[in-house]
């Protein structure tokens, strides 16, 4: 077979598996033998990366393929728990609020070395977030360091940084420094776990445009190598003392063209992971695959959201929102149109969060016909009786969008239409633009496992991710309270009852929570762990050991 | 002929501009901010949206854009990506594997392509032309992408002759199957257009003079009918190079060979208009001369054809 030729640089056991499948190519053989054999703790992993649209620093990754890299060479102060989004502590040793959450003190475990030999002290994580923060060093996530003291003086909204520190961090000692927060936050912590919080070496500082291209972290990973658009190379890192060694010799993230294309090379086992499975396989990967199909939910929401800001729903009766959420059948909407690859929503958050509420949406987000009838009516009716789903046609929305307008028209007699925008771009510029005519397709994937970032950082009056025009003067007090609450227990408290604040008031329609469909090659040893942003959990993938 | 190239030559220069004046309009006429859509679903910070733009040149008004970006290019400098890689890196990585690219297409189709038609041509009116009518009529009805996903099903899946994807873009072996699909549909075309040359040529008078001269009918067919024929062959292989490059992106994304059609593709996805005015601009270039070669050829091959 012509493939192993070139397959030099993919493990050797690739090579043998090609071989394999070089007779017939029926290779839909089951995962009973996931666990046969043994794992080789040096193996390589080949994964699907896109190439990063950004060089690869910390606070520079705005999309997943970026952020994949840089979660394997980079390790923050803090990590979740899978499954229950628990904080755990990775490069610190702990991170103490005091009696009003506004300061936090991180203590650092110390001699953890970056991969060029340096150590790894308080001034490199403050060094990084001044760095990061300054609006002149254009990181697209600069905007995470808002909350501390002295943000406006390197990241003003207009004009020069007036200085290059933020006067809340303070260095106390090389492992131990505070952050001094504009007001409490109780689950500043949670945020810590997100790329941009990452240390940065000496190194970097000196060159930061090359340190992009050649990144040094303090990762489980050390990078190898980055030949764009085809391959980028990560190998374990000896010296690594954090609790989440490599469980395997390193990654191989390789650049796939399509999602076919990706697809074809793991059944032919020259990839051992692919980010999704391809539109055209997902009523067959099941069987081509079998236990090695991945069909797992993550955190992230698809939404419905009313623009606030048009005739139409600007003094709407909250009911009629509600009717028309009743008008959607989620159930046989995901199972058909979407073939599994969603779960009807029944909560504001998504599930994998702490504070999500199982059922907290109750029965608005259930399909009944007659009810969602009776509610638009008693709501005085949709302006118009005419509502339209604005959404971008270079992605695959276009299906369950007309699907949804479907089953309200059914139900309810509301008349319903996609207005489809030829591209993201256009898409989100009428969104920013306050141009949407009725109603528009949002989505939110967690940026950290609490509640409140799927309320307050999408239906808060101010909240920069609110684009709807909804503004509800109780539901602010409510989060400003909940922020200032002694324990992340209150807060995640008060937030469920901030929604179902929400409930009666309905910002925006939830639809589903998404699901990562994805497979594992036969050179996966055991099943993958998948992370709450849908990502596997690199470090603890294992390679089978040659045979 | 000198005269005539340099007057080529200077024609080139309003088309060039013309082109790329259009292509840099569209870019940045299309509604939304490629910047901000870095941010996606999420809130973009204004601030620092404004300072990337600022970065990129993209806050200055159009027709300043366009003059630096002209100016910049005849100084051989494409500008950056917006991952402040440099365009013209991408471009050398990508341009080679979608030439090889096409070098595999274009042999395929000359040999498959002339062959057949003259097999058919030959044989005008008889069972051999109507099988090649048949088949060269359900090549051009098949799209692109379901012949490719076909032939990666049957020679790949099926059985397993060939690798499904393109591990390594400089292996000739490799380019074997993408080249195939993307020779099809032209294959196609030259057969059809060779066949009927040919049939026609055979009842040309300087034929019928060279079969009374008694010449032996391989030198016939070989010198005399295989030449005049494949004037209009020429031209279409001449215009088929821009043709190559563009089908490129189809079947490049197929096969996973990240040549220039990808690149063209993720550039017009993240509308990164220094990439996609690159790209086109050595577009524009190639075909310009690539048609200047083909006016030339007739020479060559057409004594009758002279230039002042």
């Amino acid at each position: 077979m012509r493939g192993a030729k070139s397959a030099k640089w993919v493990a050797g056991a690739a090579i043998i598996a090609l071989a394999a499948t070089a007779c017939g190519g029926n290779d839909s053989d089951s995962g009973k033998d996931m666990n046969s054999g043994k794992a080789d703790p040096n193996g390589i992993l080949t994964a699907q990366l896109g190439e990063p649209q950004n060089p690869l620093q910390p606070a520079n990754a705005k999309e997943s393929q970026g952020s994949r890299v840089l979660r394997t060479i980079f390790s923050g102060l803090v990590d979740y728990e899978p499954g229950t989004g628990k904080l755990t502590y990775v490069n610190a040793e702990s991170v103490t609020p005091n009696a009003d959450s506004s300061v936090w003190t991180v203590k650092l475990k110390p001699g953890w070395k970056f991969h060029d030999g340096t150590t790894v002290t308080s001034k490199s994580f403050v060094d990084s977030w001044n760095w990061s923060a300054n609006v002149k060093n254009n990181q697209t996530n600069s905007s995470w360091f808002q909350d501390i003291k002295g943000y406006e003086d390197v990241h003003p909204a207009k004009g020069a940084p007036k200085a290059d520190k933020m006067s809340g961090l303070k260095i106390v000692d090389d492992n131990t420094f505070t952050i001094s927060l504009t007001g409490p936050v109780s689950y500043f912590a949670y945020k810590l776990g997100y790329d941009v919080w990452a240390p940065l070496p000496e190194s970097f500082f000196k060159d930061p445009a090359a340190a992009g291209q050649k990144p040094i972290g303090n990762g489980p990973y050390k990078f190898v190598s980055w030949d764009h658009k085809k391959l980028i190379k990560v190998r374990k890192f000896d010296g690594y003392q954090g609790p989440n060694k490599a469980k395997n010799g390193g990654i191989d993230f390789k650049n796939y063209t399509t999602a076919d294309a990706a697809y074809s090379d793991l059944r032919s086992n020259n990839l051992d992971w692919i980010e999704q499975i391809p539109t055209t396989s997902l009523t067959s990967y099941k069987q081509d695959l079998g236990d090695r199909a991945i069909d797992a939910e993550y955190s992230a929401v698809q939404s419905i959201v009313p623009a606030f800001y048009t005739k139409q729903f600007k003094n709407i009766d909250p009911k009629v929102i509600q009717g028309l959420s009743m008008a959607i059948d989620r159930d046989t909407i995901t199972k058909t149109v979407l073939h599994g690859t969603r779960t009807p929503a029944d909560s504001f958050v998504a599930r994998g969060v702490i504070g999500y509420k199982p059922g907290a949406l109750g029965d608005i987000v259930k399909y009944d016909p007659a009810k969602a009838k009776k509610l638009i009516k008693d709501g005085g009716g949709v302006p118009g009786n005419k509502i339209s789903i604005q959404f971008n046609a270079d992605q695959s929305h276009k299906p369950w969008v007309d699907a949804v307008c479907n089953s309200i028209r059914k139900a309810t007699g509301v008349e319903c239409t996609g207005d489809s925008k030829p591209d993201f771009q256009a898409d989100l510029n009428a969104r920013d633009n306050k141009q949407v005519k009725s109603m528009y397709r949002g989505g939110w994937v967690l940026d950290y496992p609490v509640n409140s970032n799927f309320m307050r950082d999408l239906y808060g009056t101010t909240a920069a991710g609110n684009t709807s025009g909804y503004s509800n003067k109780e539901f602010d007090a409510l989060a400003a309270k909940a922020d200032k609450a002694k324990t992340l227990d209150e807060t995640v408290k008060m937030y469920q009852d901030a929604e179902q604040l929400l409930k009666n008031d309905m910002p925006a329609i939830p639809l589903w929570f998404y699901k990562v469909n994805s497979g594992q090659s036969t050179n996966v040893f055991g099943k993958i762990v998948y992370g709450q942003d849908g990502d596997p959990i690199f470090t603890d993938v294992q390679v089978k050991a040659k045979k | 002929m000198g005269r005539y190239v340099a007057r080529r030559l200077l024609q080139m220069i309003p088309v060039f501009i013309g082109t790329t004046l259009i292509i840099f309009l569209m870019v940045h006429i299309l509604p939304g901010d490629p910047i901000r859509a870095m941010w996606g679903d999420k809130a973009a910070d204004p601030a620092q949206v404004a300072s990337l733009r600022h970065e990129f040149g993209l806050d200055q008004p159009l027709w300043k854009q366009y003059i630096d970006y002209m100016g910049n290019l005849f100084q051989g400098d494409f500008g950056k990506t917006f991952g402040g890689r440099e365009v013209i890196d991408e471009m050398s990585e990508s341009f080679p594997v979608t030439l090889r690219l096409t070098a595999v297409a274009m042999l395929i189709e000359i040999i498959v392509g002339i062959g057949l038609g003259a097999w058919a041509g030959l044989r005008a009116g008889k069972a051999a032309d109507t099988g090649v009518l048949i088949f060269t009529l359900i090549v051009i009805s098949i799209p692109v992408f379901v012949l490719g996903f076909l032939a990666r099903f049957v020679l790949a899946d099926q059985l397993g002759w060939v690798a499904p994807n393109v591990q390594d873009s400089t292996d000739y072996a490799q380019l074997f199957l993408p080249g195939f699909v993307l020779a099809m549909l032209s294959m196609a075309y030259v057969a059809r257009l060779t066949r009927t040359t040919f049939a026609e040529n055979l009842r040309a008078d300087y034929m019928r003079t060279a079969m009374a001269k008694g010449l032996p009918r391989r030198r016939i067919i070989g010198v005399h009918l295989l030449r005049n024929s494949l004037i209009p062959v020429v031209t279409f292989l001449g215009t088929d190079v821009g043709g190559f490059i563009g089908g490129a992106v189809v079947t490049e994304g197929i096969f996973n060979v990240q040549g220039v059609g990808n690149l063209l593709f993720k550039a017009l996805q993240q509308r990164e208009g220094s990439t996609i005015v690159g790209v086109v601009t050595v577009f524009v270039l190639v075909i310009l001369v690539i048609n200047l070669l083909v006016d030339l050829l007739y020479a060559v091959l057409d004594p009758r054809i002279r230039y002042a």
